[in-house]
């Protein structure tokens, strides 16, 4: 390396000659193209770049000038440096993408392979449509009113205006609690939730009361011994059978949509007086096969309809022993089976599959319906 | 209730054209739901066939056929061969020589099943001999309609081979058939259904013909005695308080019931069994009036109607001997001999017979109460107790007696007597002041007063609008005889809307105004199931009923709460008497049912009530109606019910986590159903703590963990059955189990969670080894280290538990990462190192750790 001189003339010093700088630097972009790696790129990086690369050399020899020389001289050498860098890291650039590109194709798997490796698990479908259910009358207003499951024969039977003789009462339709003295039943419908709700609140009173319910029938294709209702009651003034259309239309629309094609008639219950009961076409054969078809329909028996479920005005008798004033308020109550509700909506032909408890049974439905 | 068309024909106008379906849907309008149709679907021919001869040939399938030649008069086969039908039938309750129903090739049956020869058992059948099913005439498929037996042998003995079956049986007549609700009993007549169709077509003016519209003689002197004598009514109602009785002598008892009457009685499903049976069986079909034929010549003394003396004995009609109740009433010869449970079934000694040629006729009217509790108490169900107990018309009774007299008379050669007997203690209805604007109100519906009027007159009612208390809006409504459910306004008002059409009735969606929506427990148990079923958990409903011995097999010990089941009067089988106590003792059964069907890896879950009655079972009071009781009864009530806690069954076999690409799966052990019942609690923002239980049923001593909230109070149990348990239940071993009281985890999340604020400084994590005794508890350490590490431990976790060569017999080693941060600022090593030091030091005085 050359001492300062100031009396040196930077053209003679060699190294930073315009054509060798130029040379280096054509060297460098010649080595930096011709890398095909980022290892390559790094050794090219020291041997342009580097300490003891001509351009670095030529740097240092800057010093050694005079100072009238300097600058035109560190001029020359910057731009050479900056060529290059810039080639450098253009060259990183395209080789790093090129790598990045290669690392995703290594990494290719094949999704298809199973990803779950827990069971999924799911509701019961009768419990989503009853939530459902619940969840629309909510949002129009009403409440959830609950009740126990083990009865009292009151609540479930006198209070409703069924008298110690109706048919319901027998052995042959009620769970008995032993001693059968004791009082309690199995309650056979949700209905004496109504009566508990009347009991303890003041009308206006508007609730939905899902839950289980208890019949002494054998499981076979339309009956089990335990099965599940939704009953629907409001108390307020000036309540018409109109209102209960809406409510039961309401219904309807919520579980079956816009479509559902529906009867209404009399029917007798003695809890309610008017009573009506709702039809629904039926979901199997659309009333098409009825009687005098080659089969008539096992579902609906041949009428072509199914019963939704018994409705009414509640019977003042029913008011009176709840303590409602019967001539200031009415009301109505409507009841239906969820199992019902469950088969109509998804086509569910049985009744075992909803009782028996198969896994594949509830995981058809998921978490919601 | 069945209805041919003819027979309604005969009371109302049909409408132009109206089939059977047309009638069912207008009965539909005014509230009587169809039940089936039946007949007028057949094209013949179907005729009258005898049994010349048949063969016996044993089948490959083991049926044996009979090969048969039957003679079908100038029909079929004799028409194209010359000679008798031959027919391969399967039944075989028939004998060479009956009469019976043949459908012959090109006759349609119903359901549109056409008929033709065809090879069937090696022979050519030339047709089928038909059972009742196949001809639409009932639902009977026991055997092949033998005539003899369908029409009586006096009928059969009238017919020919070749016959047309299709006019005999009253084929082409089609039969609508409703179901009656308990308030219309009327309709338990073709005259009250003809009403009712009457009504559905716009009750227009004269169309209707009342058959009871008929002269009735008065009671005369001479009549046959009869002594109503009830000494004990039910509710003060007499059980019997109309007897009308007449007579006929003289009759033929060799003359068969006119053949239009047989075949009415076929066509409403009844057997016609000779001229008096059938004659009253018709006429109770016709006027909705039960009567009751007795062969005057066996009556020794006077018709007494009583209750029956306790121990009283009677056989029935249908030969079973029953022993009477008090309440029973009786319809007896003298006051002694029973002749009858009234309005049920009558006895045998009394009976007419083939020589009878003296009737007296029986038309009564009895109290619903009475015949419906005989009539359940004797399990018998006859077409009169059905009638009687929905109430029957008081003032059809004479009409009914003389229409069986004039049939009696005129078909059976008698004559009647002149004296009558009619013991009348029936009251006439009171007038109701009726509000003519109430329909309106209840229905909704605007109804004019005179539309209101019109229909109420329609229906049979005497409305008076002129008498007291009469005015612009109110008018003295008398209801029909034959409409005792009519009674206040709510009933009027149902007529009105039902008549007037149901259809009409708009639909206005109805406003609450201020619902809350779900409750938090509502809500909460919501989250609960919810986040089992996220857990991977498949909810299931099982049925609560439950064996005697499966608290044995649960190996609960003998004051467990648990065995403190009640127990069902009238369970659906006696081995599952008991209702559960716990979700798991159902659940069960649910699990092996997976398990047999294949299932491998099965984790179901339910949540429902069980029934815990903790004491004694009391007695629920069964107050009066007529208001609301008082508030001690109404305590009382409440207080009966055993308490009934909603409870979280979960059951788990199999793999929890597959086998798959990356690597093996994971057998579902009793860290899952600990896990289950955390993630539950977690949903609900509740802590909880987890204890080792060596000693709760029915889990495995070693591997059962008891979860308690923070304050103590037991939330429930999870982990692995007891091995004894699994056995006895025969579930797959290693079957795991968790159950947990859900009232107890939705009470304890009521409070809304309190946000506790965080530091955003950053964490200092520090690791240690305890090594604690083999039986002390992972909670225990950890619980020290929390207690000891001071304010600033952020988590405490768990990372590594070793057990082996490198550290002392009878010893874990339990490796901990502790968290630390503050919330102003960041530790120093120091600081954190003194957290560490007094952690480690609270362990070890707690539990006896070492730091290794």
């Amino acid at each position: 390396m050359s001492g300062p001189n100031t009396n040196y003339d930077p053209v003679e010093v060699s190294a930073l000659d315009p054509a060798n700088l130029d040379a280096a630097v054509q060297d460098a972009v010649a080595a930096i193209a011709a890398a095909t790696s980022l290892d390559d790129l790094k050794a090219a990086r020291i041997a342009h770049q580097g300490e003891k690369s001509p351009l670095a050399l030529a740097n240092r020899e800057i010093g050694a000038l005079p100072p009238s020389a300097k600058a035109e001289a560190g001029k020359r050498v910057g731009q050479a440096r900056a060529r290059v860098s810039q080639a450098l890291s253009a060259r990183q650039a395209e080789l790093e993408a090129e790598r990045d590109e290669r690392i995703l194709v290594d990494e290719r798997v094949d999704v298809t392979v199973p990803a779950l490796r827990r069971q999924l698990g799911a509701r019961h479908p009768i419990e989503l449509v009853a939530q459902r259910l619940v969840d629309a009358f909510v949002g129009m207003g009403w409440e959830v009113a609950e009740g126990p499951e083990l009865e009292s024969e009151w609540l479930n039977f006198d209070a409703l205006n069924l008298g110690p003789d109706h048919p319901a009462r027998q052995m042959q339709d009620t769970f008995f609690l032993d001693p059968v003295d004791s009082g309690l039943v199995l309650r056979t419908q949700t209905s004496p939730v109504q009566i508990r709700t009347m009991l303890e609140q003041e009308p206006p009173i508007y609730v939905v009361a899902p839950g289980k319910v208890f019949r002494t029938d054998d499981l076979d294709a339309t009956h089990t011994p335990v099965f599940h209702q939704i009953e629907c009651l409001a108390i307020d003034k000036g309540l018409t059978m109109a209102h209960l259309r809406g409510a039961l239309d309401a219904f309807v629309r919520i579980m079956f949509g816009e479509e559902t094609r529906t009867r209404v008639r009399a029917n007798y219950f003695p809890f309610t007086e008017p009573s009506m009961e709702t039809d629904f076409l039926c979901f199997a054969c659309h009333g098409e096969e009825t009687w005098g078809s080659a089969e008539p329909c096992r579902t609906c028996g041949g009428s072509g309809w199914i019963e939704l479920g018994g409705s009414g005005m509640v019977n003042r008798k029913v008011l009176r022993t709840c303590g409602i004033d019967p001539d200031v308020y009415s009301g109505f109550a409507f009841g239906l089976g969820i199992e019902r509700a469950l088969q109509l909506r998804h086509g569910v032909q049985g009744m075992h599959e909803i009782v028996e408890g198969d896994v594949r049974f509830s995981q058809q439905f998921g978490m919601g319906v | 209730m069945r209805m041919p068309l003819s027979w309604l024909a005969e009371y109302t106008d049909l409408a132009p054209g109206a089939r059977g379906a047309d009638v069912a849907a207008s009965l539909v309008r005014v509230g009587l739901e169809e039940e089936d149709l039946h007949g007028g679907d057949i094209t013949g021919p179907l005729v009258v066939g005898r049994v010349l001869s048949f063969e016996l040939e044993p089948q490959k399938n083991g049926k044996t056929i009979r090969w048969c030649t039957v003679d079908v008069g100038q029909n079929g086969q004799m028409l194209t061969e010359g000679k008798h039908q031959e027919i391969v039938c399967g039944a075989h309750n028939f004998e060479v020589g009956d009469l019976v129903v043949c459908v012959l090739p090109g006759a349609v049956l119903p359901g549109g099943f056409a008929i033709s020869a065809r090879k069937t058992y090696g022979h050519v059948s030339n047709g089928m001999i038909c059972a009742e099913d196949e001809i639409g005439l009932g639902h009977d498929h026991e055997g092949i309609i033998v005539l003899s037996r369908l029409l009586g042998e006096e009928r059969a003995a009238t017919l020919s081979p070749g016959d047309d079956a299709i006019a005999l049986l009253g084929l082409a007549d089609e039969t609508v058939e409703t179901n009656v609700t308990p308030d219309r009993g009327y309709c338990f007549s073709v005259r009250g259904l003809a009403r009712e169709y009457w009504h559905a077509q716009g009750s227009p003016e004269g169309g209707y013909r009342d058959p009871a519209d008929v002269a009735t003689p008065v009671a005369t002197p001479g009549g046959y005695p009869v002594e109503l004598k009830d000494d004990s009514p039910i509710d003060g109602n007499d059980g019997c308080d109309r007897y009308v009785a007449r007579i006929v002598r003289g009759i033929d008892p060799t003359r068969p019931s006119p053949p239009w009457m047989s075949k009415r009685l076929t066509q409403m499903g009844m057997r016609p069994i000779s001229l008096a049976v059938d004659v009253t069986n018709y006429v109770m079909l016709a006027v909705g009036q039960p009567l009751h034929a007795f062969d005057v010549d066996r009556l020794s003394g006077s018709i007494v109607v009583r209750r029956a003396r306790s121990g009283e004995v009677l056989t029935t009609l249908d030969d079973v001997e029953r022993t009477l109740h008090t309440d029973d009433l009786l319809i007896t010869d003298g006051g002694e001999q029973p002749l009858a449970i009234a309005g049920v079934m009558g006895a045998a000694s009394s009976e007419v017979s083939d020589t009878t040629t003296g009737v007296l006729i029986e038309a009564a009217h009895f109290d619903p109460t009475t015949v419906a509790r005989s009539s359940r108490r004797h399990r018998l169900i006859t077409e009169a107790s059905k009638r009687f107990e929905r109430g029957v018309d008081p003032k059809v009774t004479a009409a009914a007696a003389q229409l069986a007299v004039d049939l009696l008379v005129e078909h059976g050669g008698g004559t009647v007597d002149d004296a009558v007997t009619d013991v009348d203690r029936t009251s006439e209805r009171t007038a109701y002041l009726l509000d003519v604007t109430e329909p309106a109100r209840i229905v909704g519906v605007d109804y004019p007063r005179e539309r209101v009027v019109g229909i109420l007159r329609d229906l049979g009612c005497v409305v008076d609008e002129s008498g007291e208390g009469t005015d612009d809006t109110h008018v003295l409504v008398t209801p029909p005889s034959w409409r005792p459910d009519l009674v206040d306004a709510p009933d009027y008002a149902e007529e009105v809307a039902r008549i007037d059409g149901y259809n009409n009735i708009p639909s206005i969606t109805p406003t609450p105004s201020d619902g809350r929506g779900l409750t938090h427990a509502q809500k909460a148990r919501r989250v609960v199931a919810d986040a089992l079923a996220g857990a991977g958990l498949t909810e299931v409903l099982s049925y609560p009923f439950v064996a005697e011995e499966l608290a044995d097999q649960l190996m609960l010990p003998a004051d467990d709460d648990r065995r403190h089941a009640v127990r069902l009067a009238n369970p659906l089988s006696e081995e599952r008497p008991l209702l559960r106590t716990s979700v798991l003792a159902s659940l069960v059964d649910t699990l092996r049912r997976n398990v047999a069907r294949g299932h491998k890896d099965v984790a179901i879950y339910e949540l429902g009530l069980v029934v815990r009655p903790g004491g004694p079972i009391g007695t629920a009071p069964i107050p009066g109606v007529a208001a609301r009781p008082d508030a001690e009864t109404l305590e009382q009530l409440y207080a009966a019910v055993p308490a009934q806690p909603r409870r979280a069954g979960i059951l788990a076999t199999g793999q929890a986590e597959q086998a798959g690409w990356w690597g093996p799966g994971r057998a579902a052990d009793w860290s899952d159903m600990v896990a289950a019942v955390q993630t539950v609690a977690a949903a609900l923002a509740v802590p909880v703590a987890v204890a080792n239980d060596p000693g709760h049923a029915p889990w495995h001593p070693g591997r059962c963990a008891r979860i308690t909230l923070a304050d103590g109070t037991l939330v429930g149990h999870a982990g692995e059955l007891h091995p004894k348990v699994v056995a006895a239940l025969e579930l797959p071993a290693r079957t795991v189990a968790a159950e947990f009281d859900v009232d107890v985890l939705v009470a304890a999340s009521s409070e809304p969670v309190q946000a506790r604020p965080f530091s955003t400084f950053p964490p200092a994590m520090t690791d240690i080894a305890l090594l604690v005794a083999a039986d002390v508890a992972a909670a225990d350490v950890e619980s020290a280290l929390r207690s000891g590490a001071g304010e600033s431990l952020e988590s405490v976790v768990l990372f590594d538990v070793y057990e082996g060569e490198r550290i002392d017999a009878g010893h874990r080693s339990l490796a901990y990462r502790l968290t630390f941060r503050a919330p102003d600022r960041t530790l120093t090593t120091d600081e954190v190192n003194d957290f560490r030091d007094a952690a480690v030091a609270a362990a070890a005085s707690a539990t006896g750790a070492v730091q290794r």
